[in-house]
């Protein structure tokens, strides 16, 4: 520093950015202390979209529960769906049979592409790519009218049931995903082309928001930004659910753990994602998609109106709710941003004692004064964009 | 145009556009002040979006390339309140954050318009609970409500046309319309 | 076996203070006493045949009518050898509060607020204590079990209760 400079009167500048700010997607405040450009400290304020979850669930029956996951994520419903079904069945003790759990993999993984592509839209756009963000838009926008066809709801799907899905794959649906991953492609290939060698992202994005592994790790990284870090933790790998075990895909890792990496990792998990569900809709076996268990799962709607058992149960099951055994349990999937976790006490009735999410993203928003001390202002926009931070899910 | 200010108010009362346009060769046009203002400010809203939750993915889609909201006059969101006129509220309003909704619904310029995009905004949803407030109009005056959870795209285009026809009909004296009531504010 | 080994170790280690332990549907499950809390979870750290270096989760059961009424339930994850254990201790109402697990995980730093928040638990030794998900002026705890699910605190607007 110039003796001048030393001179002058100087103090830090503390600044709001949010919570109603472009950048924080309306849902997180940050407290800056600025040295000029530079950031000096940084608080994060959160829960402007908390929203009562577990009290909503405590006060709900087991399947009343499945409309609230939705929204944790709502980037990625179908992937919560899967997460709290898996977690209640692992209570119970229920296996799915076999097409059901392909239909949860192909739903699971067209959740995941269309929360990719968001987030790379979103981040493409507020560092300046708005073709970026058209191009990922209309892609998502195909993957939705899958997800649309699946399950009749764009958004907020409510597929997935315990104990099976809603309904069965529709017809021609083998088809049109082919016809929808062969559009993506090109517009993938688009996107890569305007933003992976593209001077102006990579100036912004690159060597920002470092983490070393290590350090990743202490603060409860999982998901993209974890693997960006090199280090492999994918639930889908480590405790294979469903039938991951029997896809063949890979797990992309990043080296230094910067945006760039977080932003790759998740280029390339849309395609690996894309190969599940070919795969998965190759491999599909014919069956039931329920189990075959009337106190936790409703019988067809033909059953229900011609056999009186049929009945009964689903009339005790609506009203009272399905009855878990009392106990508690942990149960994680890979959601779109790390892992998702459910733990789940039940104490025997009719509703849950204890829904407890484990959310991804906020232990990745916790260590955001972490990741850009030191830089920026600019930086946040990049860093916070590829943490891909959901207020449902954070806040919950 | 001519057609637009015929078919709302302007001066068809008196035959005003039809006939004496007629009578100038189309070159003139003769209308009220506040029919051509409306008009005009019925096709250039800036919207402030202001998203909170899982309706945001629907308004990305409605901004996006398929639905295209710019073909209403309605793309260009101004991150500013003092630029903007028209208040999306979309998503869940937390008690958290009501104060900040209504700080913003006052700094934005008059004549200004609230939307509620969902109905989270609209009353509150399946989200009855200590965290959540009950609807916008508890806080801010609301001009416009499209429920859905999420509201489909096609919803939302038809609900900012129901809102086009609303600020052709508005009227001189139905502004300013001042600070919300709930703020103190004045 | 090599599922218990983590609850094994933990028996042989800190036979007191491991009040109970059990393995329901494959989760290896310990209830620990308080006082030797972080003594337990820097030995599941640094254990070279455990290396817990992951704090996944970190919540609290409210069990009302029970003594003690809290459970304090933290989900640890090995990365190392690819297991998960879960550990939990009781804490009462009158005493509400833990030791703060903050300098041997970070990640715990906002889990313990949120807990904090909601339930009311005191983590002592906590940097930062202070509500994360609800403002400042929020009286009470919304997740305990005898917060009233609609009683409402508005800073702004109608109360409509
Ligand atoms: S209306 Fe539904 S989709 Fe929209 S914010 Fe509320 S819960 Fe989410």
């Amino acid at each position: 520093m110039s003796d001048s400079a030393k001179d002058l009167h100087s103090e830090y500048m503390v600044i709001n950015m949010g919570p109603s700010h472009p950048v924080t997607h309306g849902t997180v405040k940050f407290l800056l202390t600025l040295e000029g450009e530079t950031i000096i400290d940084m608080k994060v304020d959160i829960g402007f979209l908390h929203r009562g979850f577990e009290k909503m669930c405590e006060n709900g029956t087991w399947e009343q529960v499945m409309p609230y996951t939705d929204r944790l994520n709502y980037v990625s419903p179908l992937i919560n769906n899967v997460g709290y079904a898996l977690a209640v069945e692992k209570l119970v003790g229920i296996d799915v049979p076999e097409r059901c759990k392909y239909i949860r993999v192909i739903a699971s993984e067209l959740s995941r592409i269309s929360d990719h592509y968001t987030n790379i839209a979103a981040g493409a756009m507020e560092v300046g790519g708005f073709t970026a963000f058209l191009y990922f838009v209309e892609a998502r926008e195909l993957v939705w009218d899958l997800i649309e066809m699946l399950c009749g709801a764009r958004v907020t799907s409510n597929y997935v049931r315990i104990g099976g899905v809603k309904s069965d794959l529709p017809d021609g649906f083998k088809d049109k995903t082919r016809d929808v991953f062969k559009k993506c492609r090109k517009l993938w290939a688009d996107v890569n082309k305007l933003l992976t060698k593209n001077r102006i992202f990579i100036d912004r994005v690159r060597n920002v928001g470092i983490m070393p592994p290590d350090e990743a790790i202490a603060w409860g990284f999982t998901g993209p930004c974890l693997r960006a870090c090199g280090i492999p933790y994918d639930v889908r790998k480590f405790h294979p659910y469903l039938v991951y075990d029997q896809m063949d895909f890979e797990v992309p890792v990043g080296e230094k753990g910067d945006n760039f990496d977080r932003y790759l990792v998740r280029m390339e998990e849309i395609n690996q994602s894309m190969r599940i569900v070919e795969q998965a809709l190759e491999k599909i076996p014919s069956g039931p998609i329920n189990v075959n268990m009337p106190e936790y799962r409703w019988q067809s709607k033909e059953d229900i109106s011609t056999r009186i058992e049929s009945l009964i149960f689903h009339f005790k099951t609506v009203t009272e709710g399905i009855k878990p055994p009392p106990g508690e349990i942990y149960s994680a999937v890979e959601g779109a941003n790390g892992e998702l976790g459910f733990y789940l006490v039940s104490d025997g009735s009719g509703k849950p004692y204890k829904c407890r999410v484990r959310p991804p993203c906020f232990p990745l928003t916790a260590a955001m004064p972490k990741m850009v001390k030191g830089g920026f202002i600019a930086d946040i926009v990049p860093t916070f964009d590829m943490i891909n931070m959901i207020g449902g899910e954070c806040d919950r | 145009m001519i057609d637009t200010l015929k078919r709302k108010g302007g001066c068809s009362s008196c035959g005003g556009v039809d006939d004496d346009s007629r009578l100038l060769g189309g070159s003139v046009i003769l209308t009220k002040l506040e029919a051509i203002n409306n008009w005009g400010r019925k096709y250039s809203f800036f919207q402030y979006p202001f998203v909170t939750a899982c309706c945001g993915m629907e308004f990305m889609s409605v901004c996006g390339p398929k639905y295209d909201l710019d073909r209403f006059g309605a793309a260009l969101p101004r991150f500013s309140p003092r630029q903007a006129d028209l208040l999306m509220v979309v998503g869940t309003i937390s008690h958290k954050q009501a104060p900040i909704l209504v700080k913003v619904y006052n700094q934005m310029a008059e004549p200004k318009w609230v939307f509620a995009f969902g109905v989270c905004a609209v009353s509150g949803g399946f989200y009855d609970n200590y965290a959540t407030v009950q609807g916008i109009d508890t806080l801010i005056p609301v001009d416009i409500y499209v429920p859905g959870c999420p509201p489909r795209p096609e919803m939302v285009i038809d609900g900012l046309i129901k809102l086009q026809q609303k600020v052709m009909e508005s009227r001189w004296s139905d502004y300013p319309k001042g600070a919300s009531p709930v703020s103190n504010d004045k | 076996m090599e599922a218990n080994i983590t609850i094994n170790k933990l028996k042989a280690r800190f036979a007191e203070s491991i009040v109970d332990a059990h393995s329901y549907r494959g989760d290896d499950t310990a209830i620990v006493k308080k006082e030797e809390l972080l003594d337990i979870f820097i030995f599941l750290r640094d254990d070279k045949e455990l290396l817990y270096n992951f704090m996944m989760d970190l919540t609290v059961v409210d069990y009302l009518g029970k003594e003690p009424r809290f459970e304090v339930v933290y989900h640890l994850y090995s990365l190392a050898y690819n297991r998960r254990v879960r550990i939990k201790t009781r804490v009462s109402e009158s005493e509400c509060s833990v030791d703060s697990i903050v300098s041997i995980w970070p990640s715990a730093n906002w889990f313990e607020r949120e807990a904090f928040d909601l339930y009311g638990i005191v983590f002592k030794g906590h940097p930062n204590l202070s509500r994360i998900l609800l403002y400042d002026s929020f009286q009470g705890h919304p997740l305990r079990k005898d917060y009233p699910i609609k009683k409402r605190q508005p800073q702004i607007g109608p109360n409509n209760n």
